[in-house]
């Protein structure tokens, strides 16, 4: 079980943010990572060297959420200043805002890049909504419909993850009670729900590149993979302290779990205490393959590059770490020669 | 309940219904009657005439007693046809508890010459006359086969076996390769306070409010107990036959408590320790506890408060400044009948016996030998009194005779150590500058074979912390400290400490220093239980808890008995062989066999991390556990071997024979394990990809009722897929070079 431990990766610091991160995304190639953060500020580096190319400067509040399209040309972003904006990636331009009564806390593309779909928290008597957005991709991109497509609160508990599924007229969601549900995109109904997917809170869910199925990340100290259309829960990974992200690796049969003590009671323990490593499971058997050290506080999101060389993760601590596997990371055959289907 | 009539029975039919079952079940018992009275018997019979007189004289003798009653609670039957008394009374109590105190107290009297009181109780009367005079003969009890306390160590695959303490639960644990490790056993609740092994391993005590219960057996029956209400501490005689308890609640017997050989009896009330015979359960003497005198020193009990010959033979206890009192075993009386006085004895201690001591023991127990064993010796110390200097003696028992003394200068404290064979005794003494301002050691090491006695010294400058021999070895390892933060220390100082290892040159008889490791963090030491290697480590510091892993013996020959090292290379086989670390470790212990160590944190000293880890020798984890509510971790220990010298040197000398078995055992199991996880594995994968198969074409054919293509990634990745090729010169090297023609 250990035979990778250790080595896994060369890696690089990026060092760009003030304060803790929030969310990491590689774009389709792999080469540019954007990440933000509590510090207002959304960056995008070169994924091989760390070079910062750029900034998106214009939110006020703390940028929960990001996503890119697949040709890399729009970047839509959600913060706490209640704005969810469509930027050009090459230039770092704000195209479009959109306004909202509460913060926005998840975006996602569409597979075709022509829909956004974003969440808004429930907060100060609004209740939750999710927005899906059509986006006019002709022109220069500043022309967009204010209003959107379709709005739906969904029901049950606090929403706070949301993305699409396998088809675009459904919408995934993850709930603050540790249910996982599929709704309607079109008139808000719960299709599907699995109430117990979770016992905490839901703190990540992450699509398989197919949106066959995904992996959810919970407080309650689990990561679990599900089949998208069922919601069945196929594996659970039980680790020792709450997780805050879960990423499925690319090409090889792991998943990616980080997360430690709340950050609230990171300054009373140790650094050995607060399991702050990025934790390698093997996705099929359920077991811990490896670990990965370097933050200082808990790790809030991991990302994984959709080449399968590299990972990143960004941590409370306001690092980004990329870590570029090396040649025996992929060469290791730690389980003998199973084929396994990506 | 219904009125009459409803259920149809009416009240003249009550006439005709058996009610005995009913007044019988109600009737009203003697005992709880005419308990307060009492037939006394053996009273002179008496005419009317001296009626008044007679009781007059039976209550002052009852009221002599410390049962005062009146005349007029005295009944006399009359036998009417002769006019005489029937030459017994009736007497009446207020309540049931005066008349069994008086029942005691009189039975027996003797009121004058001729008559002697019989007491008894009234309602015994009734059931006396009552009694079935034909002998029943008692049914003989089934007998029923123990089970072999033992049984562990017929374990085939020769585990060890340890027990963990976490929360309310017990687990009994196999230790083996770790495909053999699993838990043997596990209660909840099985103790109220903490466990204990017996030093032989064959019982695990448990504490409990009411007592101590011995548990054994390969199912845990119980075995015996202890009936010591609020017990605190326990300690088992060397060969486990006798077990000593202690609580801080004087013992008290209440009215009515059970009586016989395994309780207290009014003669115990007030004492604080207790010895047991561990066999039987029986109690055979209760002590009060001692405190070392004086009013500044703190009220702090020593443990054991008993110490035993290591032949089971004798128990001692140290009265502070006085005496020595040595009991014997099994009437727990004391023996010669005095005790051994001596003025100012601060400490003592038996000395062990050796392995050879005890084949001899046996053979001569077994009328096998004539040689006569080597007697019990202990070794106890004195402080400097005005003029007389502190002095250490030592003394050889049942005969009492002095064996030898060394006196001693500007001693503060005094430790005995004795190596486990009894060869030689450390007395570890610190000593104050004339100024006392600061302390330093010196080991005073007695060789207790040889003759005389011969007492080398050994000069440190520096406080000693820790001192130990090294289990049937002629060395010793000590920690010594000149950190200024040792006296006083304050929390999050770890104090630098220099471990020090020495031997024994033989032949010439002292003892030479191995080697020092300086600059330590380390407290603790301690030795394999078969010498050789030894772990240094640093426990109850919140910042340092490493553990070292060091082999004295690196370069010896495993079969061959180890000579002491040549001139040359004296020191150089102090081997390090690894350095591990356990987070908050509060306890190291080494397996009997001395080829694994345990490391636990306890949460009875903190509550970071809690749990246990096993390494092997050289300090590779093998397992480790964090639990929280972790509390306790024993290895059960192992009663000597069976096996004779020469089984041992045989086994020695065969070791490669055995060890291929051994191997091919591994081998085997090994590739059984993994067929067995390759198994599962392929299963697994093979699900997986069964599911995966049914999932993308479910896909495909979804995307192209959508009219999508049916490979996502497909769409885009045909588009665009420019490939750059990029030639790189690079100049190496340039050499130019002249061709002459």
């Amino acid at each position: 079980m250990l035979l990778t431990r250790g080595r896994f990766s060369c890696k690089s610091l990026f060092l760009g943010h003030e304060r803790s991160l929030t969310q990491l995304k590689f774009n389709r190639e792999g080469d540019l990572l954007f990440s933000c953060s509590k510090d207002h500020v959304i960056n995008v580096w070169f994924t091989h060297n760390g070079e910062r190319l750029g900034t998106y400067d214009g939110h006020n509040g703390t940028v929960w959420t990001i996503d890119v399209d697949s040709s890399s040309r729009f970047l839509v972003s959600g913060s706490a200043d209640n704005t969810l904006r469509l930027w050009d990636v090459q230039s770092g331009k704000c195209l479009y805002r959109w306004e909202f009564p509460t913060a926005v806390k998840r975006v996602a593309w569409s597979e075709d890049d022509d829909q956004v779909v974003c969440i808004t928290e429930q907060r100060m008597g609004y209740q939750c909504a999710v927005r899906i957005f059509n986006i006019n991709r002709e022109g220069d991109g500043t022309d967009q419909s204010k209003e959107p497509l379709s709005m739906f609160n969904p029901i049950g508990s606090k929403a706070t993850l949301c993305s699409f599924a396998h088809t675009p007229d459904l919408i995934l969601m993850g709930h603050e009670s540790g249910k996982v549900a599929l709704f309607d995109a079109k008139t808000g109904d719960e299709v599907l729900n699995n109430e117990r997917a979770h016992m905490d809170v839901v703190t990540d869910l992450q699509l398989s590149p197919d949106h066959s199925y995904f992996i959810t990340s919970s407080k309650d100290k689990t990561a679990r993979l599900h089949e998208t259309k069922t919601l069945t829960v196929l594996k659970t990974y039980t680790t020792e302290t709450p997780l805050n992200s879960a990423a499925i690796a690319r090409g090889k049969p792991y998943v990616l779990l980080g997360g430690g003590q709340d950050a609230m009671s990171v300054t009373t323990t140790s650094l050995r205490q607060g399991k702050f490593e990025t934790r390698f499971w093997h996705k099929i058997f359920e077991e811990e393959v490896g670990r990965v050290k370097g933050h200082f506080g808990p790790v809030n999101t991991i990302a994984v590059s959709p080449n399968g060389d590299c990972y990143a993760s960004g941590g409370e601590d306001g690092f980004v770490r990329v870590h570029h596997f090396d040649e025996s990371y992929f060469r290791a055959k730690p389980y003998g020669d199973l084929e396994i289907e990506d | 309940m219904a009125p009459n009539g409803v259920n149809g029975v009416h009240p003249e039919d009550d006439e005709e219904i058996d009610y005995t079952d009913i007044e019988n079940k109600y009737k009203v018992k003697y005992e709880e009657g005419f308990d307060n009275i009492l037939v006394v018997d053996g009273v002179p019979i008496i005419d009317e005439g001296k009626r008044a007189k007679l009781l007059d004289k039976i209550a002052k003798e009852f009221g002599r007693k410390g049962a005062p009653i009146k005349p007029v609670d005295i009944s006399v039957p009359w036998n009417d046809s002769t006019g005489k008394s029937k030459g017994f009374v009736f007497v009446e109590f207020k309540n049931a508890n005066d008349a069994a105190f008086a029942q005691s107290a009189m039975d027996g009297h003797p009121f004058d010459a001729k008559h002697t009181f019989r007491v008894n109780r009234f309602t015994d009367i009734e059931r006396y006359a009552d009694m079935d005079e034909t002998y029943v003969e008692p049914e003989p009890e089934e007998y029923k086969p123990k089970e072999h306390l033992r049984s562990w160590l017929g374990d085939l695959q020769g585990r060890d076996q340890y027990a963990t303490y976490r929360g309310d639960e017990v687990e009994i644990h196999w230790h083996g390769k770790p495909s053999q490790c699993e838990v043997a056993f596990n209660r909840n609740n099985w103790t109220d306070l903490y466990i204990s092994w017996s030093p032989l391993g064959t019982f695990i005590a448990t504490l409990h409010r009411q007592g101590v219960q011995l548990w054994g057996g390969a199912s845990w029956g119980k075995q015996q107990r202890s009936a010591h209400p609020m017990v605190k501490l326990i300690d088992f005689s060397p060969c486990e036959n006798y077990l000593v308890t202690w609580s801080n609640d004087p013992i008290v017997v209440p009215e009515g408590a059970q009586q016989g050989p395994q309780f207290f009896s009014p003669e115990d009330e007030g004492h604080n320790i207790a010895v047991w015979d561990a066999k039987t359960g029986n109690l055979l003497r209760t002590f009060p506890t001692t405190y070392p005198e004086g009013e500044d020193v703190k009220k702090q009990l020593q443990w054991p408060a008993l110490k035993w010959s290591p032949d089971d033979k004798y128990v001692a206890r140290v009265t502070p400044g006085q005496q020595i009192s040595v009991y014997e075993l099994p009437s727990m009386g004391l023996q010669g009948k005095k005790s051994i006085k001596i003025e100012g004895v601060v400490d003592f201690e038996w000395c062990p016996q050796g392995d050879k001591d005890r084949d001899e023991a046996e053979a001569e127990a077994n009328g096998k030998s004539t040689k006569k064993p080597r007697e019990n010796m202990l070794a106890y110390w004195t402080p400097e009194v005005a003029n007389q200097p502190a002095r250490v003696t030592l003394m050889n028992f049942p005969s009492r005779t002095l064996l030898r003394q060394k006196n001693l200068f500007n001693v503060t404290e005094c430790k005995l150590h004795w190596q486990n064979q009894g060869d030689f005794l450390c007395v570890k003494v610190d000593r104050h500058t004339k100024t006392k301002k600061s302390i330093f050691c010196n080991l005073e090491i007695f060789r207790v074979r040889e003759k005389d006695f011969p007492v080398e010294v050994v000069e440190l400058k520096d406080a000693v912390t820790d001192f130990s021999w090294e289990p049937r070895g002629d060395r010793f390892a000590l920690i010594s400290s000149s950190d200024p933060n040792l006296a006083n220390p304050a929390p999050g100082i770890t104090v630098k400490t220099d471990v020090s290892f020495y031997q024994l040159v033989r032949g010439k008889g002292d003892f030479k220093l191995l080697r020092t490791l300086p600059a330590r963090t380390s407290n603790t030491v301690r030795w394999s239980p078969r010498g050789r290697h030894v772990v240094l480590a640093t426990i109850g510091s919140s910042s340092k808890s490493e553990l070292e892993f060091w082999d004295l013996d690196f370069n010896a020959d495993d079969t061959g008995r180890r000579e002491g090292p040549s001139k040359e290379e004296w020191g150089s086989v102090i081997q390090h062989l690894g350095t591990a670390d356990h987070y908050g470790v509060t306890d190291v212990e080494w397996d009997p066999s001395g080829r694994y160590l345990a490391t636990s944190a306890s949460a009875w000293r903190h509550t970071l991390e809690n749990g246990y880890a096993v390494w092997d020798f050289r300090g590779q984890e093998l397992e480790k556990h964090i639990l929280d509510r972790f509390k306790q971790f024993l290895w059960r220990p192992r009663p000597r071997t069976l096996l004779t010298k020469e089984q041992q040197r045989q086994i020695r000398r065969n070791l490669k024979e055995y060890s291929r078995q051994f191997d091919e055992e591994d081998a085997a199991e090994e590739s059984n394990i993994s067929a067995e996880l390759i198994a599962l594995r392929k299963r697994l994968v093979d699900e997986w990809n069964a599911w995966r198969k049914r999932v993308k074409t479910e896909f495909a054919e979804d995307r192209k009722l959508r009219g999508k293509n049916a490979d996502p990634e497909a769409d885009k990745q045909s588009e665009e897929k420019e490939e750059i090729e990029l030639w790189i010169d690079e100049v190496i090297e340039q050499i130019e070079e002249e061709v002459v023609e």
